[in-house]
């Protein structure tokens, strides 16, 4: 049998049990000048991806345009079918007469927000995921439990096995480990 | 004292109760909320319940094959009294169902921490909630399977619905909310399953929670975008469920009908639906956390503040009633006024004062402390708030619709079994679709829990 070929690390990984050292080692290694790195914890921790140099996302204008898009396709809709397509005199009242679409109108803006908020977010964060290397790190299921990780990916210029592998050590970490692919 | 005897009396000790036990880990809360989809072992009375509510569902079933090969003249609704049941029950489910985005994004929004643990289990009340209700309107059309002629679509009939009827805006209005709950929820819910799938002993448990967790892996990076999407949705939910019921008083407000045609009605009805599914939530946790072992998460503080909300709510209630009457006489309006006494003295008088009772008088009980602490109690109290909400509608559309202007056209409204066999049947449906929920997912936000626990403090170094 031929002798398969080590597939090149993902990554390494430094493992804690409390979110303040996670928060101090992801604050630690950005300092040091990775950016191609990554946290992970078992709940939000605002702190660890401010850490890792997560500050603003880019949802809230996303949110905005789906409810704008939501709103106007609504009245739209509402105005061609009222107006255009199928005019119906209402007591004398115009066809075009808006106040009666602002319901509608508000419903299908709160609908476009919510779509796009949903399906943004899945998109932005790749998700549907179901492989990804970070899961073939030793206790990484604990990390939907109770601990904390820190992550250097192997794409980093300034990743060196070795040196690296020290570094996150001198973190206080319960454990550095490779991630492979 | 004889007061110092009760056991929920925390007089002595001046302390709030927690909102979750003390001696709690991250470790801990996971482990214990998993634990109760995940074991091996179902509870016996989780088979009973499950049979019981599959029973009613299946009398629910059979009502509605019944209905579609007859007619909705099965049901006891007809001229002068066109719309019953069908419609008390929709507002009444609806009603019941706004509990669930009050306490999941209202209190998010108010930071009240201890909505964190009966969010989940509230917005699934919701979710089951709004199912139950829209059968009914979707019934009452007599033809379910052309319910999509109500969106606009190209046909070829050459026709389009009228956007300028409330009716109308209520489709809009349900649907968005059913998807909206429905996407708030599962967005709670993806990094609990992605707990479970991590958890799970079985492979098929794995396969199962690891493709509806969708790959979450709670990178940083994905919870910072989670966090501002789950604030968002919050946000936009909070106008939309004041906006749905307000919607639902404009099926009435916008007619002319003596008894419906009252600018009171919007937030009259908003009030009153946090008034019902407040009812309901306690009604089903204060069983829930007993027999599940719940007590250290669902605390007294939550059954007491649900309790405060249900009499605050309850106040706004009796204020509508009160405005109801007043401007009827207010009004000089000789119809406005017959419809406010055949209320107190008409043929459906025992009714409205059963209503009164039920919604007014019983739950002023909440001020006294020991039935506020008492679990019993609130049960007790909360229970008639679910009858007289439902009597309120009753009280508000068959028995305005029975004598309206013209005394030729009266008549007497009476149910028939199949109004009681459908109504009942979807409120055994409701059961059957909430312990399947407490079997199968976590009924408590893992997650959020575990932000409560004294470890999440991040403590900063010197």
């Amino acid at each position: 049998m031929r002798k398969t070929t080590r597939p090149p690390l993902y990554g390494l990984i430094a493992e804690f049990d409390n979110p303040s050292d996670a928060v101090a080692a992801a604050r630690r290694v950005h300092e040091e000048g990775y950016r191609i790195v990554d946290a992970f914890s078992p709940y939000p921790v605002e702190e660890l991806s401010e850490a890792i140099g997560v500050h603003r996302t880019h949802m809230p204008l996303i949110v905005l345009i789906g409810g704008l898009l939501g709103g106007t396709l609504g009245f739209l809709l509402q105005v061609y079918v009222e107006v255009i397509s199928f005019p119906i005199n209402v007591g004398g009242k115009p066809y075009y007469s808006w106040p009666a679409f602002i319901p509608v109108t508000f419903e299908c803006t709160v609908l476009g927000a919510a779509l796009f908020a949903v399906f943004g977010m899945l998109a932005l964060n790749g998700l549907p995921e179901p492989y990804h290397p970070v899961f073939n790190a030793p206790n990484f299921a604990l990390a939907s439990r109770d601990r904390f990780f820190v992550l250097v990916e192997s794409r980093d210029p300034l990743f060196e096995r070795e040196r690296t592998a020290e570094f996150l050590r001198s973190l206080g970490p319960l454990e550095v480990t490779d991630v492979e692919h | 004292m004889e007061r110092f005897d009760d056991p929920y009396d925390d007089t002595r000790i001046h302390v709030t109760p927690a909102v979750i036990e003390p001696g709690h880990t991250f470790d801990s809360v996971t482990d214990k909320i998993s634990a109760l989809v995940l074991r091996k072992r179902t509870p016996l009375g989780w088979w009973v319940g499950l049979a019981a509510s599959f029973v009613l569902t299946n009398m629910m079933l059979g009502t509605i094959i019944y209905l579609v090969f007859t007619g909705i003249g099965i049901w006891g609704n007809n001229q002068p009294v066109g719309w019953a049941f069908d419609i008390i029950n929709f507002v009444w489910w609806i009603g019941i169902g706004h509990a669930g985005t009050l306490i999941s994004a209202i209190l998010l929004l108010l930071r009240q921490q201890w909505r964190t643990s009966i969010n989940r289990f509230a917005e699934a009340m919701t979710l089951f909630a709004v199912a139950c209700a829209g059968l009914f309107p979707l019934l009452h059309t007599g033809r379910p399977w052309l319910a999509y002629w109500l969106f606009p679509y190209p046909n070829t009939m050459g026709i389009q619905p009228q956007f300028r009827s409330p009716l109308m805006w209520d489709v809009f209005a349900v649907s968005t909310y059913a998807t909206v709950s429905a996407l708030f929820w599962y967005t709670g819910l993806v990094p609990d399953l992605a707990t479970l799938r991590d958890r799970a002993r079985s492979k098929f448990g794995r396969v199962v929670f690891g493709m509806m967790s969708l790959g979450w892996r709670g990178s940083a990076r994905h919870w910072a975008r989670y966090e501002v999407v789950y604030l968002l949705l919050a946000g936009i939910s909070t106008p939309l469920v004041l906006s749905v019921h307000t919607i639902v008083s404009f099926d009435f407000a916008i007619g002319i009908i003596p008894g419906w045609h009252t600018p009171i009605f919007p937030p009259y009805f908003v009030a009153g639906a946090i008034y019902a599914g407040f009812a309901m939530v306690l009604t089903l946790i204060i069983p829930l956390r007993k027999f599940y072992g719940l007590e250290d998460f669902i605390t007294d503080r939550h059954l007491r503040n649900a309790g405060k909300v249900m009499l605050a709510t309850g106040l706004l209630v009796a204020y509508g009633y009160m405005s109801e009457a007043f401007i009827a006489w207010y009004s000089a309006n000789k119809y406005e006024q017959f419809m406010m006494l055949n209320r107190f003295v008409g043929p459906y008088a025992f009714y409205y004062w059963s209503l009164i009772t039920c919604n007014v008088i019983v739950p002023q009980l909440i001020w006294i402390r020991r039935v506020r602490h008492s679990h019993v109690m609130l049960f007790v109290v909360a229970m008639f708030v679910n009858v007289g909400m439902w009597l309120e509608r009753f009280i508000i559309i068959p028995i305005s619709l029975h004598r309206d202007f013209l005394p030729s056209s009266w008549g007497m409204y009476a149910p028939t079994i199949f109004d009681f066999t459908m109504f009942f049947g979807t409120i055994g449906f409701f059961f059957f679709l909430m312990f399947l929920f407490i079997r199968f997912l976590p009924v408590i936000s893992i997650f959020e829990m575990r932000t409560m626990v004294p470890e999440a403090q991040i403590k900063e170094e010197a």
